[in-house]
């Protein structure tokens, strides 16, 4: 194996019961990069990370953590790996400290230095002034910040975060999101879920898109925007019988249409060339056209192309159509 | 960090969560008045209110003490199940089971909080008691074996309320199920002499763990006959503490490997 290679996931099966909930995940996650699990609810992404954290045993296939078998060897893949789950493992009785020093005291990292690392999280995380208060007075911003410090009492190699700015609010989610990046600056390696879009454009180096229990689209966030749909030119029309004729003239090349903003858009492949086509198309047929934009495709678009999503029979066939021109 | 034996560790990270079970006492209020007030309020109910119509024979305070004890090890006990089930539903057992830990150190935690909550509870009432007229006669002896007896009904039951925490689904449905530990004493010798119940229920009294632990702690402090109440005793207590911890490790490995 490739030492750069941090996580290796190989045909990962796993059912409860008749639900097949995992249906054959691959997935590799380099040293020092950000990975990102997208998909919706119930996907299969936090069972994915539970396996990956030795929490559950999969069915079928291989997983190596930071070059070990979580099946055979959950003990030494433990001791490279944190996780933070989906509500704040944290104690609400204890203060913040005492919930640091804990940890760090069941981590074994000796009293001491368990003293000393709960000083440095506790600064790090902005937790400082509400350190002696019980948890159960902080913020959801602040549980998570806990909880996450707790994560990093042993400074983790690889860090596990299950949606981590589920249930947050925009201000925090920031903070959350500023914080994971600076960890990656120490070489840790991340792998998050997420079924935010702009969280995983914002801070994943890769991507895999998982649905139904399948990974069903990987890589770079501006590799998988390419792969679902290339740019297209949005014409605003003057007024609405320019619209119409637009519409009419366009026929099945008309994607993304709004009749209130009176906007067409046109599939384009981005080059100047197809990008005059267009424009001499408008000239020929003497439309009056207010405004043109070069868009790219949002990340919503390729969400929503490669799940399968409850509302894709209108989403899904404008953007295959796209792909399709 | 690898300097230390694995029995060091498996101790130490048992004393780290019993720490931290007992720092719950102090910081829920419920835990602290089940521990504290309610025993002693138990008591005095029982001694001046019900005290003055029960005929046992001797002055009731000697002969509810004991009961009494058993009754309150039963509250203390409740709120073990409830307080592992909470543990169980609020995400905090992930995090347990992602360290490098026994993971039956939690609940090894919450067990001997239970046993140290519920001595300090016998330690107040005891002292209370020995205030309103209680007169034990027993010695050094006497008191260790009844010290010993009920500190073995509470591991019992501590162990009964853990694993009736992992069973609940829910801190609610915990709730319900410690109304059966806090049920039993009353259909037992620990308030009226079994022999003044009516017939039918008298079998239910003499065939469950309270009676024949309460008869062989009146047995060893007040001099009253134990016959075979001592190996009954440990019998119903050992009985449950293997059931409950068995059954309480395999259900904790079930419900988090999932």
């Amino acid at each position: 194996m490739n030492d750069d290679v941090v996580i290796e996931a190989t045909g990962v099966e796993k059912s409860y019961g008749r639900v097949r909930v995992l249906t054959g995940v691959d997935l590799r996650v380099e040293k020092g990069t950000i990975f990102s699990l997208l998909g919706p609810n119930g996907a299969g992404k936090t069972t994915m990370v539970r396996i990956l954290a030795t929490l559950i045993k999969a069915d079928a296939g291989s997983v190596l953590v930071a070059g070990h078998d979580v099946a055979r060897n959950p003990v030494r893949v433990r001791r490279s790996i944190s996780l933070t789950g989906q509500y704040a493992a944290v104690d609400e009785l204890l203060t913040g400290e005492e919930n640091l020093r804990m940890m760090g005291r069941l981590y074994h990292l000796g009293r001491k230095a368990a003293w000393r690392r709960t000083d440095e999280l506790l600064e790090a995380f902005d937790l400082v002034k509400a350190s002696r208060r019980p948890v159960k007075t902080y913020s959801g911003g602040m549980r998570r910040r806990l909880d996450l410090a707790v994560s990093l009492m042993t400074r983790p190699p690889v860090l596990f975060l299950d949606e981590p700015t589920t249930g947050l609010d925009p201000r925090s989610r920031q903070a959350m999101w500023d914080v994971v990046r600076d960890l990656t600056v120490t070489g840790t390696t991340i792998l998050l879920t997420t079924q935010y879009l702009e969280e995983a454009d914002r801070l994943a180096d890769r991507i895999a898109v998982i649905d139904h229990g399948k990974v069903v689209a990987q890589g770079t966030p501006d590799e998988l925007k390419r792969q679902v749909a290339s740019e297209y030119v949005e014409l605003v029309l003057d007024d609405g019988e320019n619209y119409d004729r637009a519409l009419r003239g366009l026929g099945a090349a008309a994607v993304h249409t709004d009749p209130q903003l009176r906007s067409v858009s046109v599939a384009s492949d981005g080059s100047p060339g197809g990008f005059r086509r267009i424009l001499e198309w408008v000239e020929g047929q003497g439309l009056a056209v207010t405004r043109v934009r070069v868009k790219s495709p949002s990340m919503d678009d390729v969400f929503l192309a490669l799940t399968d999503n409850p509302d894709k029979s209108t989403r899904s066939d404008s953007v295959s159509r796209k792909v399709g021109i | 960090m690898a300097t230390h034996s694995r029995l060091y560790w498996a101790f130490s990270d048992s004393l780290t969560m019993i720490a931290r079970s007992l720092r719950h006492i102090t910081r829920n209020f419920e835990l602290l008045f089940l521990t504290v007030v309610l025993p002693v309020f138990l008591l005095l109910l029982f001694v001046y209110v019900f005290g003055g119509v029960i005929d046992v024979g001797s002055a009731y305070v000697d002969y509810v003490v004991p009961g009494l004890i058993l009754m309150c090890a039963g509250y203390g006990a409740s709120m073990t199940t409830v307080t592992v089930a909470h543990d169980m539903v609020n995400g905090i057992v992930e995090r347990f089971r992602s360290l490098p830990i026994v993971s039956s150190a939690m609940l090894t935690g919450h067990v001997v909080a239970s046993l140290v909550r519920n001595m300090i509870s016998v330690t107040l009432v005891v002292a209370v008691a020995l205030l309103i007229g209680f007169g034990p006669t027993a010695g050094p002896l006497g008191w260790l074996a009844a010290l010993g007896m009920i500190a073995l009904y509470i591991l019992a039951i501590s162990w009964a309320a853990v694993a009736l925490g992992l069973i609940a689904k829910t801190v609610e449905g915990a709730n319900g199920f410690s109304f059966f530990i806090l049920f039993i004493p009353y259909l037992s010798s620990a308030f009226v002499p079994a022999e003044s119940l009516p017939s039918w229920l008298r079998p239910i009294a003499e065939n469950q763990p309270i009676t024949p632990t309460v008869e062989a702690v009146r047995g060893f402090l007040m001099g009253t006959p134990l016959g075979n109440s001592v190996w009954l005793s440990f019998a119903w207590c050992g009985g449950i503490l293997l059931i409950s911890v068995i059954g309480g490790t395999y259900l904790f490995k079930r419900r988090t490997s999932r």
